[in-house]
Parts: C-alpha cells; sequence; structure tokens
C-alpha cells in the first residue's frame, strides 16, 4: 500500500472567480477620457496665453475665441454674411466629393477590372498621384475662372485618387475560392463583378471614400485660398490678413464641423452598406 | 474483397458511365509543369468515386479539368454524352471553404446559381427549394442567418446545398471536409452519402484520408505524382449504407493498410 493521500483542496468552498486586472487608463470611459483632454488642451492653451509666451497677436485666448465663435455662429444662423460664403464651400466640396465619386470609381473599376487599365493607365495615374497636386490650382482658375467651378474641380482632383485606388484594390479582394465558385456557375464577368467582385470590395471602396472626403475638403479650401471667390477660405483668408486670429481659429472650427459631417456621412453609409464588415479602430471596449 | 490491382479503365458495378475520361494529360503553360499524365476513367451512374494521393500530385487539376474550369491539354473529356466545353449545369461543385458570401443570407447563398443562370424571379421561386435542402441538411431555420453567424460546418452544409440547388448529375467533391474537425467530418461523410443515395447522384471525391475515403467509396483511385496518373483502383466492397461502425472491422482495416502501403511505396520512389 502506498501511502498516497488524497488530499481535499483547502479552500474547497470558495468558487474560483478573479477579475482579472484592467489598468486603470483603460478603465475610464470614452467620455471622459475625451472630456479630460478638452480641458487639458485648453488649461494649456490658456497658460500659454497667461505667461505671454507667445504674442496674443498671433495666439488669442480661449475665452477671445470661443466669444469669436459665439459671433461667428449667430451671423451664421441669423443668416449674417457668413452663410452665403459657407454654402458656396459646402457646395464646393458637395460637387467635388460626388465628381471625384463618379471619376474615382469608373476609373478604378477600369483599372482594376481589366488587364489594358492595370497596363495602360494606372502607371500614368500613379504618376499624377505623387504630383503635389495643389500646384495644379492656378492651372485650374485659369482654366475656369475665379468661381466654384476651379475649386470644385481641385477638390475632386485631389480627392479622385484615394478612391481609384481603394476601388482598384477591393476588386482585388475577392479570394481564389470565390471566382473558382462563381466560375462553376457559369457566371459572366458583369455578373463576377456586380454579384462578387464589387460587394467583396467594399470595404476598401469605403476606405478610398473615407481619404478622399478628407482630401475634397483641403482641396475646397486651398483652392479658395489660392483662386479667391466668396467662400468660407475666403473669409479666413481675410481675417489673416486682418490679423483676427480669433476670428481665423473660430472659421477652421467651423470649417471642420463642415469635414467632420462629410467623413460621419460616409462612415455612415458604410456601416449600413457593408453591414458584415465589422472595422476595428483602435483598442476595442471590453 | 478485391484488392488486386485492377486495369485502370474497368471500374466496378453500377450503372451506365455518366463521365468518362480518355487519355487526359495536363501541363501548365505557366511553368511546363506536367500535373496530369494519361489519366483515363469511367464514373458510373449512382457510384462514390474517391480518388487519394499525396499533396501536389494533380488531384485538383483532375477535378478543375472535369470541372470545364480549365482545359486538358490532351484528351477526352465526356459528360452525359457531351464533351465538357466549360462549366456546366449538370456538374456540382464543392471546394474546401464553403466561400458563402456575407453579404448574402444563407438562403440566398443557396440561391446564387440558379440566380446566375436564370435571374432574379427564377432564384426566388427556388427559396422553397433551399428550404427543402436546408432541412435535409439540418439547417432549418437558418434560412435568414448571415453567415458570420453560422459556424464552419453549418457553413459547410449550407455549400452543399448551393451545390444540389441546381440538381447536377455529377457531384466534384475537392477535399470538402478537410478544414472541419474530424467529429464534424465523419457527420458530414454519413449525411453526404445519404444526401448522394437520396438524390442518386455520381460523386467524386477528392481526399487525402484513407479512411474517409474508403468509408464513402466504392471505387479509390490512387495516384501517383510527378508526374501525375493514376496507379491503381482500389474497389471497396462494404455493404451499404455504410455507417461509422464498419471502420472498426477488420476489412476496413485491411483495405486501408492496403492503399496505406500503396502511398508509402510511392514516397519511397
Ligand atoms: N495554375 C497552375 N499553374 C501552374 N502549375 C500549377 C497550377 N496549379 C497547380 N499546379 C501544379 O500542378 C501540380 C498539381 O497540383 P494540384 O492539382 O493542385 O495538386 P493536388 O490537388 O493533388 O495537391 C503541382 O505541382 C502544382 O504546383
Ligand atoms: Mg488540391
Amino acid at each position: 500500500m502506498t501511502d498516497v493521500n488524497v488530499a481535499p483542496a483547502r479552500d474547497d468552498s470558495e468558487d474560483t472567480v478573479w477579475v482579472e486586472e484592467v489598468s486603470f487608463i483603460d478603465r475610464v470611459p470614452r467620455s471622459v477620457s475625451m472630456i479630460f483632454v478638452f480641458v487639458v488642451f485648453i488649461a494649456l492653451w490658456q497658460l500659454t496665453h497667461a505667461l505671454a509666451l507667445v504674442s496674443p497677436i498671433i495666439l488669442p485666448s480661449p475665452g477671445e475665441t470661443f466669444g469669436d465663435m459665439l459671433f461667428v455662429g449667430h451671423n451664421l444662423l441669423t443668416g449674417g454674411y457668413m452663410l452665403p460664403a459657407l454654402w458656396i464651400t459646402i457646395l464646393e466640396v458637395i460637387y467635388g466629393f460626388a465628381l471625384a465619386i463618379a471619376i474615382g470609381f469608373s476609373l478604378g473599376v477600369l483599372v482594376g477590372e481589366t488587364a489594358f487599365g492595370e497596363r495602360a493607365i494606372m502607371p500614368y495615374l500613379v504618376a499624377i498621384d505623387t504630383m503635389p497636386k495643389v500646384a495644379f490650382a492656378p492651372l485650374f482658375v485659369a482654366w475656369l475662372g475665379f468661381g466654384i467651378e476651379s475649386k470644385v474641380a481641385l477638390a475632386a482632383f485631389i480627392a479622385t485618387f484615394p478612391i481609384v485606388v481603394g476601388t482598384a484594390a477591393g476588386l482585388h479582394a475577392a479570394d481564389e475560392n470565390a471566382r473558382m465558385l462563381f466560375k462553376t456557375m457559369g457566371a459572366s464577368r458583369m455578373q463576377t463583378l456586380i454579384k462578387m467582385k464589387l460587394p467583396a470590395g467594399l470595404p476598401q471602396i469605403f476606405t478610398g471614400l473615407k481619404i478622399g472626403a478628407v482630401g475634397v475638403m483641403a482641396g475646397a479650401i486651398t483652392g479658395e485660398f489660392l483662386g479667391g471667390g466668396k467662400g468660407f477660405g475666403e473669409l479666413i483668408r481675410v481675417a489673416a490678413s486682418q490679423l483676427n486670429t480669433p476670428r481665423v481659429f473660430s472659421l477652421i472650427l467651423y470649417l471642420s464641423l463642415v469635414g467632420l459631417t462629410l467623413y460621419a456621412l460616409v462612415t455612415f453609409a458604410q456601416r449600413k452598406i457593408v453591414f458584415w464588415h465589422k472595422e476595428r479602430v483602435g483598442v476595442s471596449e471590453h | 474483397m478485391d484488392l488486386s490491382a485492377a486495369p485502370a479503365d474497368m471500374p466496378s458495378q453500377h450503372g451506365a458511365p455518366v463521365y468518362e475520361l480518355t487519355h487526359v494529360s495536363k501541363t501548365y503553360a505557366r511553368n511546363q509543369v506536367v500535373a496530369l499524365e494519361d489519366v483515363s476513367l469511367t464514373l458510373r451512374h449512382g457510384s462514390f468515386s474517391s480518388v487519394i494521393g499525396s499533396s501536389g500530385c494533380g488531384k485538383s487539376t483532375l477535378l478543375k479539368i472535369m470541372a470545364g474550369l480549365i482545359p486538358p491539354s490532351t484528351g477526352r473529356v465526356v459528360l452525359q454524352d457531351r464533351p465538357v466545353r466549360g462549366p456546366r449545369r449538370d456538374i456540382g461543385m464543392m471546394f474546401q471553404q464553403a466561400t458563402l458570401f456575407p453579404w448574402r443570407t444563407t438562403v440566398e447563398n443557396i440561391v446564387l446559381p440558379i440566380e446566375i443562370r436564370d435571374g432574379r424571379a427564377a432564384a426566388e421561386k427556388a427559396k422553397a427549394r433551399a428550404h427543402d435542402l436546408l432541412e435535409v441538411v439540418g439547417l432549418s431555420g437558418f434560412e435568414n442567418v448571415y453567415p458570420n453567424e453560422l459556424s464552419g460546418g453549418m457553413a459547410q452544409r449550407a455549400s452543399i446545398c448551393r451545390m444540389l440547388i441546381t440538381e447536377p448529375a455529377v457531384l466534384l467533391l475537392d477535399e470538402p471536409f478537410s478544414a472541419l474537425d474530424e467529429l464534424s467530418r465523419d457527420m458530414m461523410n454519413m449525411e453526404l452519402q445519404r444526401i448522394c443515395n437520396e438524390k442518386d447522384a455520381t460523386a467524386f471525391l477528392v481526399t487525402h484520408s484513407i479512411p474517409e475515403a474508403v468509408i464513402l467509396s466504392d471505387d479509390i483511385y490512387v495516384m501517383k505524382p510527378r508526374p501525375g496518373r493514376l496507379a491503381e483502383i482500389v474497389t471497396v466492397d462494404l455493404p451499404r449504407p455504410r455507417t461509422l461502425e464498419m471502420m472498426t472491422t477488420p476489412k476496413f482495416g485491411e483495405i486501408v493498410a492496403y492503399i496505406r502501403g500503396l502511398l508509402d511505396r510511392e514516397a519511397e520512389l
């Protein structure tokens, strides 16, 4: 007989429940984290201003900027002179984005779907894409004048390339099995494109659209800076030339609302259309 | 039991020839790889055949040629008295991956072949049949679920339904369950046998599992590599329907051992 002792586990009455440790910084709720960063930012800004580290002409105080934002907001809401300017910029962004989507998507399909497009068109697109595109602004002004057309053109020009790349890459996203399956079903090229390659590529296409949405904003404002006109960018330029920095800051903030709205619209469309694809951004919430 | 090497063009029993390959060879132009050399085989109506061989010996190439996905370099491929010159409605094919499309519900995935061939209206009508098929494979109630919510085994069942919706005369299966765990695989194999029996289908299975080939097949084609060719046809005369219990019988073990011997001998060369 061996003296193997079946000893009972020591604290046998206790459940083995334990909590996985999550460090403090990962436990803070999103809203609290965001407010915290905002407060720190404003505090640093106020401090810089209070200590006069930078000339107040260059950097206004948060209070001044906030006051000016109220003024601009009031002007916009009561239909003051800034509203038509904002509207012009919004139109440039809408037209520019629509144009970029139409051209970018068509070129993307041509490049991604046909051997001709990939061999003969893609190299030129890559070449143009590597050029600094804002340098074309004076050309667009010379061709299209000082109206919104030249701004729409520059905005579309900048936003087209990411959409081409997103679409072309998206069309290559479907795997070999899916292609073979469609072949066994006797699908035509058009059916394969519409029922398989395009839906499979939607995540990449939307990535292109998001980058394009950012670019279209930059294009419209750059166009206004370089080509005059009556848009919001012109208001910024005038305010800057008068060293009215609080105004510049508040105009930029309102402008960024336009950009954010566009980006949010694209993201919303993506969630609805590409419902099966869960995009993961950053650290997930447990 | 007939373990003697049968002549390569004389498989066992069953009905009229459905599928005939004569002197089929395939050399891939891209890299001059001789993937198949002088393969001749006949599939008879209602029979279940498997092809087994080491990886890279040309099994998938053979299946792709039979499915009309790629042309042979030389030789004749005839299905139901008509040469195969491209994908056909009377051929059903299944791959290792289920490949369901995540933007379509299960039932929409299943009627996809109909939608492609006959349009949306026909696909809509075929949904009733899809429901019946889903019931056959035990997926009732999952019609309107998106594939992201299906397990690997469930997805593979759904892809069986997609293959069957066009009521093909021949089923070509390229390692269909090799991505599944062993327990689900055994179950799926029994299900496959039942479906083939029910539909009176002719099946041709590529596998690298000897027991799987033995438990399902009437004839097993053993392939040798470089260049890929048929070495021997092994006839399995276990009674039908096959059950998983048969895998423990001495006869089953004998056949498995025999095929393993063939494959090992080839590996030594
Ligand atoms: N599309 C292809 N182009 C060139 N060579 C290929 C192609 N497909 C397969 N091969 C070659 O043909 C041989 C047989 O491949 P395959 O039929 O896939 O074998 P298995 O399915 O038995 O693993 C291999 O040597 C492989 O490298
Ligand atoms: Mg293979």
